[in-house]
This record gives structure tokens, sequence and C-alpha cells, in this order.
């Protein structure tokens, strides 16, 4: 039999658990809920907390507002090629960290450190006017530059905590039995480290969706999702923020828990 | 056919020199065990050998090829690793085929080749599983299954059986000598369990601080250590050293222990008689001192520390002036701590050491 | 030559990266210093900072800024560590609680700005709520000039909702490498749980602690899309100044001395953090 001191405690937990559960859950609800309503019950006095206005008005009003489908399908361009752009330059190098030891390998990892520090601002006021020279201002692959050196240090970070997880003495048993290098990584790292890396990109991907400032410095007409909302924000009618909030978190908040059980070990390898 | 030779081998990982100029050979189909403490060079110099390692300076040569720098997969050789190094991804018969896989052998040659070899590993039950299905000894047998499979000429293992527990190993240590008696491959043994060595090793190569220190078979490296080290090194417990001193009396060379007086082998004699006056160490095994109720020659006056019976003999630790030494007696032999003994010295079973450099004198 | 190609291998595999931030993050750097502190015609000036000072915003864009910091950070730091300590409890359940606290890593300031917003507006749901309890006979305007004190508790709330996540997880990352004997032992020694957290588990718990303190600083320096959705200009910060002055005032080298100077404050903050940092993991022993 626990004693009544035990079962007090546990109920003291589980109720701070849900309480903080609610605080985080709850403004997500009211916003589906403010996003998947009729327009006049945006401004319903007062606002009822049940689906009870539940409605795809506003919804599809903000999918069919000009350039927001162009947006979204921006958005989605531009966080592809930063996920393939970043892992095909980064992952390498997050295998070099993973497995040399060689001159200034301390300085170089120092340095993507500091890189990851560098505010936004700084980066996209020089870059959007060098774009301008180079016909790349307003440009989807400017953007998808931008958001891949921005995901650079992370990418080259995390793989190398991945690559690190696969015991170098497999590699080396593969070279044995007659692999060469590249092909003792395809067959015996690459399979190993797919959810890691897998994962990687996903978290990618959110970084580009999720952005704001580059997004909206480097472009003026071929918008993403977070630049055309953002442009818009002064001007627009409260429906059409709310459900432009959430188009934007749905798909993330998705990915995010897909990728749920990788996020301790991403954010343990960023911060040591 | 597959011999291997090390010639002037040297390796250096940053200051240290884990590979100090060394040379060996090992005859093709022979049973070479690479034995020493940890650090002292001797998995280096097998990783040379397997192209794992880049060496500094000297040649590697498997058979008439010099394969110095040659990428692993080209030198025909098949490894066993520490660590197993079984791929987690894959089936035990995956694993087992995936060197052979990477010859592009044909299908059935592969599924005999691996079912032959999983046969002589007791695995054939358990070719679907995973890795993470089986357990440590299994997944060691699937690693050395893995190695013969390829029937190289050459076959490496780096302390296959340190990560076993006790039993398993004693169990495995006798299944690879076996394994080494039906395919006859040259094999590199290297471990750090002397035990595992004498069972195991055709010949014996005791490394320390990068270097070869001795080379021969078992029993010789047991009965004739060529230094301290090694007679300290090998055998449990190791050999007891004495420190003396050499004294010339009309021609005769003895060796002065205390007020006690040992005489060497008539073939040494003549090379002490040089060394009159020197300190030297008398190194002995404990199992080739024996007890004596009085003073004879070759015998010194001990006192008895602890006596621990351990079925098959007793082991003594004995004071012998400000030294201590083990001594294995018989089961039977009547013998209570605070005891003082006689210890009868064999002397053709005494190893005489130079107290300076801890080298064992040779007969001149 | 396989010597060769072994030791120059890894700096071929990080050369594209490097390359790649060379171009795209240490040039631009050094452009943006050229356009804050470069005339026209290439010469020295301080005439950029002279003129940003002297913006009416400036003032208020510092004090909001560091504002914004003093209050979020600390909150988020507390909040995270109640539910990283509590999800290390393992209770049953924990999981499926931790993953619902690293929610809102998924979701941009942007996003959060707009979330609360939907709450904090003037027919908001929290307005509906505290009238139909009968706290309220009208909305409260949260979110006007007039009541600023209200309309800055919103932006720490929409901060602390959204970035929360990320100091719980760095800290729950944290709180794992710490061995549990350390637990138990404080167990075994009597100590009840509120001087087991003081007194065992934040002492080991502080490398982390730092991390996640230096990361939240630099972005809070950073803080803009969340103010803009909630407060529109009514609330300056320095990043928003940036996009203001490159967006809608169309003058790069004021927007160039705004980033800069939040820069210059990323790299003091960072030294500050790195110092005490440096000197405290020494005192709790790990590397």
């Amino acid at each position: 039999m626990p004693s009544s001191r035990f079962i007090l405690n546990r109920i003291f937990l589980y109720a701070v658990a849900i309480a903080l559960a609610v605080w985080t859950l709850a403004p997500l609800y009211l916003i589906a809920l403010a996003a998947f309503s009729t327009k006049e019950a945006v401004f319903q006095w007062p606002k009822l907390f049940l689906p009870t206005a539940f409605s795809t008005e506003t919804m599809a009003f903000f999918v069919g507002s000009t350039g927001v489908l162009d947006s979204v399908k921006n958005s989605i361009i531009v966080a592809l090629v930063t996920v393939v752009a970043s892992l095909i330059l980064g992952a390498p190098g997050g295998y070099a960290l993973a497995r040399f030891r060689f001159r200034g390998k301390d300085a170089i990892q120092l340095g993507f450190l500091i890189s990851k520090m560098f505010p936004t601002a700084i980066l996209s006021v020089p870059l959007a006017i060098a774009f301008l020279q180079m016909d790349l201002y307003d440009t989807l692959w400017g953007v998808a530059l931008m958001h891949t050196a921005m995901a650079l240090p992370f990418v080259i970070i995390v793989t190398a905590g991945i690559f690190v997880g696969v015991p170098r003495d497999l590699e080396e048993a593969a070279q044995t039995l007659g692999c060469n290098r590249l092909q003792a990584f395809w067959r015996v790292v690459m399979p190993l480290t797919i959810p890691g890396l897998a994962a990687a990109a996903i978290f990618t991907f959110v970084l580009s969706w999720n952005e704001v400032f580059a997004a909206t410095i480097l472009t003026l007409r071929n918008r993403t999702l977070p630049a055309q909302v953002l442009s818009g924000l002064s001007g627009s009618p409260l429906y059409y923020r709310y459900a432009g909030g959430f188009f934007m978190i749905l798909p993330a908040v998705v990915f995010i828990f897909a990728i749920r059980k990788y996020l301790l070990n991403m954010w343990g390898n960023i911060v040591r | 056919m597959a011999g291997i030779q090390f010639q002037s081998i040297r390796k250096i990982f940053g200051k240290t020199l884990a590979a100090n100029d060394v040379s060996l050979e090992i005859k093709d189909g022979e049973f070479m065990v690479l034995l020493g403490p940890s650090g002292c060079g001797k998995t280096t110099l097998l990783r040379c050998l397997a192209g794992l390692e880049r060496v500094d300076g000297g040649r590697v040569l498997i058979g008439a090829r010099d394969v110095t720098e040659l990428a692993p997969r080209d030198r025909k050789i098949a490894m066993v690793f520490q660590s197993y190094a079984v791929f987690p991804h894959l089936t035990v018969f995956d694993n087992i085929a995936f060197g052979l896989q990477m010859q592009s052998r044909p299908r059935d040659e592969i599924k005999r080749r691996v079912e032959d070899g999983a046969r002589l590993l007791e695995l054939s039950d358990y070719l679907a599983r995973y890795p993470a299905q089986l357990s440590g000894g299994q997944r060691q047998r699937v690693a050395v299954a893995r190695a013969i499979v390829m029937q190289a000429a050459v076959l490496l293992m780096d302390e296959p059986l340190s990560n076993l527990d006790a039993l398993l190993r004693l169990q495995m240590r006798a299944e690879l000598k076996r394994l080494h008696q039906e395919i006859k491959a040259t094999t590199i043994y290297v471990t750090h369990d002397q035990v595992e060595a004498l069972s195991l090793g055709d010949r014996i190569a005791v490394m320390q601080n990068g270097r070869i220190v001795q080379c021969d078979a078992p029993m010789n490296i047991y009965d004739y250590p060529a230094n301290k080290f090694v007679g300290g090194f090998i055998g449990t417990p190791p050999m007891n050293f004495l420190p003396g001193v050499v004294r010339v009396n009309e021609g005769k060379p003895i060796a002065a222990v205390g007020e006690s007086h040992i005489a060497p082998s008539v073939a040494l004699a003549s090379a002490l008689i040089e060394k009159n006056g020197q300190p030297i160490l008398l190194g002995i095994r404990p199992e080739n001192l024996a007890l004596a109720s009085a003073q004879h020659a070759n015998t010194i006056r001990a006192r008895v520390l602890v006596v621990e019976p351990l079925g098959s003999h007793k082991l003594l630790t004995v004071q012998v002036g400000a030294e201590i030494s083990k001594v294995s007696v018989a089961p039977d032999q009547r013998v209570a701590p605070n005891d003082d003994v006689w210890l009868h010295f064999d002397p053709e079973k005494i190893r005489w050491m130079d107290a300076a450099t801890g080298d064992a004198i040779h007969p001149g | 030559m396989r010597v060769r190609t072994e030791s120059i291998l890894p700096y071929s595999l990080l050369a594209p990266t490097l390359i790649f931030i060379t171009l795209l993050i240490v040039v631009p750097i050094f452009q943006a210093f050229l356009l804050a502190f470069q005339t026209a015609d290439g010469e020295f000036t301080l005439t950029q900072f002279e003129k940003m000072i002297a913006d009416t915003s400036f003032a208020d864009a510092l004090k909001f800024t560091f504002l914004l910091l003093i209050f979020i950070v600390p909150a988020q730091v507390v909040l995270a560590l109640v539910m990283a300590l509590l999800i290390h409890t393992r209770f049953k359940g924990h999981t499926f609680f931790l993953y619902i606290y690293a929610l809102p890593l998924a979701i941009s300031d942007l996003a959060a700005g707009i979330v609360w917003l939907a709450i904090f507006t003037e027919r908001g749901f929290l307005n509906s709520g505290l009238f139909q309890l009968g706290l309220l006979e009208r909305p409260f305007l949260f979110l006007s000039y007039q009541n600023l004190p209200a309309l800055f508790s919103t932006l720490i709330i929409a901060e602390s909702w959204r970035a929360t996540a990320i100091v719980m997880v760095i800290l729950l990352a944290g709180l794992q490498v710490i061995p549990r004997d350390y637990f138990e032992a404080a167990d075994v020694f009597g100590a009840n749980t509120l001087k087991r957290t003081l007194f065992v588990v934040l002492p080991l718990l502080r490398p982390s602690l730092q991390n996640a303190l230096i990361i939240r600083t630099i972005f809070a320096f950073q803080t803009f899309a969340v103010v803009l959705a909630l407060a529109g200009r009514v609330i300056p910060v320095l990043t928003g100044e940036a996009y203001n002055w490159y967006a809608l005032n169309r003058n790069a080298n004021i927007a160039a001395a705004y980033s800069t100077l939040v820069l210059i404050f990323t790299v003091i903050a960072t030294v500050v953090y790195f110092r005490l940092l440096r000197t405290s993991t020494a005192e709790a022993g790990f590397d």
C-alpha cells in the first residue's frame, strides 16, 4: 500500500504536468478554433470556446487570397532546396568532424558555433544588396541560399553527433571485407544513420519554413509564406492573420511531432 | 604462400612510438600471438597489417606481395574485431555474406559458404536473426564466421575474446584452436591475456613499448623469458625475482643471496665468471621452488606469510630477506603461516638476469 | 598517392561548408560593417550611427529590447526548469507530456504572435472568457498603446509560451547526463525535493543552464515578428527597427547600423556568458 503522502505527491505532480500541458496546448486549440470559423465568428462577442461555428470559410478565404498559394509553394520549394543543399554540403563536414583528428579541428568547430550566433538581421541587409547585383534578389534561390547558410552550422554539428554514434569499427570491418571508404559509408554508415539524418532534415525544413526576417528582406513579390503573412500584417483582416498563423503552425507541429524521439539528442548535441 | 613479413615497421602517434622498428616474420599457416600490456603497440601492428593504419616507415609483405601501400580490401585478409563490429542493420546471414557479396560471388556459392561457416560456428539456427537478438557470445561467433568464410589466407584477430565472460572465453578459446587446425589460415592474434597466448599460439611475440622483446614458442617463452619483463608478464603468479651478487670462488661462480649461495647450471658458469661482483637477479617460477626441511645446497631461508589452498596446489606467499616470493607446492604439503622454511632452487630452472638491464644472461 | 588523400580528406569534406559559410556569413558581416561605418565615398563615418541614435524610436527600441530580455529569459528558464525536472522524475506518461511541452519548438515567432493575438485582441478569447465568467463587463484593451504594461506583458507571455520548449529540451538533455547516482545519494542523505533541487541538481545542471541562457539571450536580441504581430510599431525593438529601415524606409545604411548594434550586444553577451561558463564548469567538474 502506497502511503497517503505518496498519493498526494502523485496528485500534485500530475496536476502540475497537466496544467503545463494545458498552457502549451490551449493556445494551439484556440488558434485552430479561430482559423476554422466563419468571418463573422471572428468578431463575435463573446466568443465561444467550443467549435460551434466550425467552418472552413476563413481558411478558404486565406488560401484563396492573392499570393497565398504561391507563397506556400515558394516556402515548400525554398525549404526543400535548403534541406537538400545543407545536407549535401553539411553532412560530409559533420562526418569529417566525427571521424578524423586533424589540425584546426577545434577552431573550425568553434567557428561553426559562433556562426550560429550571428543575427539574421546583420546578414540579410548586405545579402539583399549583393543579391540585387547578382539577380538573385526576389528569387527563391536567394532565400534558399540564405537559409542554407543559416542551417549549415546546425546541420554540421547535428550530423557530426549522428555519425559519432556509429562505431568506427563497423566501417573498418567493412573495409577489411572488401569495401573502399565510400562503399563502407554507403553500405554501413548510411543505413544506420538514415533515421537520424531524416530527423535532421525535417528539423532543417522547419527552420526554413518558419524563417521570417531574411525571407521578407530578400523578396518583394516571390514571398515565402511567413514573408507573405508578415508583410500583410498591418493591412489584413484578423481572420486572414488567424488562418495564416494556423497554416504556418500545422505542418511544423506535425513534423516536430514526427521526429520527437530525436529532439533531445539533437539539442543535447548542439549545446555541447 | 601467405607468410607475413614486417620489415622495420615504424608508427608514430603524436609523440609516442607505437611501433619502433619492428621486424617479424610469420610462416604460412602459423598461429602467431602478439602479446603485451595495453599500449605496447600490438594492436597498432595488427592494424598496420590490415591496412587500417598507415605505417610511418618500413614495409609489410603478405606472401611475396608488398602490401604497404594497399587499401585493406586489396590485402586479402580477414579480421575479427575486439568489439565484434557486427553490422546491426543486417541479419546474421547478411553479416556473414557481406564480404562475399562485395566480391560479387554467385548467389548459390554465397549461400553455400555462409551455411558452411554458420555450421562451423553453430549459428545455423540464427541466420535470420538480427545481432540485437543475439547474446554476446553469439555475436562473437558471427564476427568469426564472417571472417573465415572469406577463406582469406591471413586471418587477423584483435582481442576477440576479451568481451566475453570467463566461462565462455574458455570455451571459445578451445574452439578457435580447433578452427585454426581446420582452416589452417595464417593467423595473427592480438591479446593481453598471457593464458590465451600460451594456449593458442604456435609462437608468441611479446611486445613492450613498441618493440618485440621476445618471439618464441610458448613453452620457451615460459621457461626461458628473455628478460625480467617477459618473466613477470607471463605466468600466474608471475616469476619471482630475487636480487643477489655474483661471487667467484676458486673459479666457480655462485650467486650470494643473503647468506645463502645458489649455483648456476654448468652451461652458464663461464658467462657468469665475467660478472664477478656484479648484482644479478635470480628469476624462478613458483612451481620450481620446493620446500626443504633443512639447509642443503641451493637453499635459502624463508618465512611463510600466507597459505592459499587452491585445490590443485597450494600457493604460498613467503618472505625471503626483504623480498616477497610466491611458491607453489603440492596440495598435501603441510605448511602453516609463520613457519620458517628452506626454499630449494632447481638450478636448471633458474633464469639468471643482469640486475641493471633485466636481460637474461646467456651461456657464453 | 594514398598518403596524401588520407590527410587531406577531412579538409576536403569540410571545404564546401567552409566556403559557403564564408561567402554567406563572414563576407556579409564585413559588408554590413562597411554599410554601417562608410560614406558613399568609402570613408569612415559615424553619421549613420548618429542618425540612428537621433531617430525618435531608437531610445525606445533599446529600452524595450533590454526589458524584453530581462523579463523573457528568466521566465523561460524558470518555466523550462519546472518542466524539465517534472519530466525527469519519469512519472508514468512522462514521454507523452514531454512531446506536448516540446511542440512549440516548431512554431515561429510570427505564428506565436498571431496565436496570442487571437487570445489578447479586443474580442479575443481571453476577454470572452473573462466576460463569460462574469469578471469583466466589457473587453479590456490588452493591445492598446494606452496600456503599455499590459501590451508588454502579452509579449512576454507569447515569447515564453513559444521559446520555453527550446530551453526545456536543452535542460532535459543536461539532466540526462547527470548520473542518477547523484539523485539517489541525495535521497539517502534525506534531502527533500526542494533541497535536492537547489543543492544537488541545479549546481550539476549549471553548464546546461548557461548554454540555454546564451542561446536564449542571443535570440532575445533578435525578437521581432512576435512584437510586430501583437504590438505593431507601438513597441519598437532593435531588430524590428532594422527591418523597418530596410523594408519600409529603404535605407540600408541605418538598417546596417541597427544590425551592427545587435551584433555588438550579441558578442558582449556571449563573451560575458562564456566567462561565467568557464569558471563554473571547472567548479562543477564537468568538461
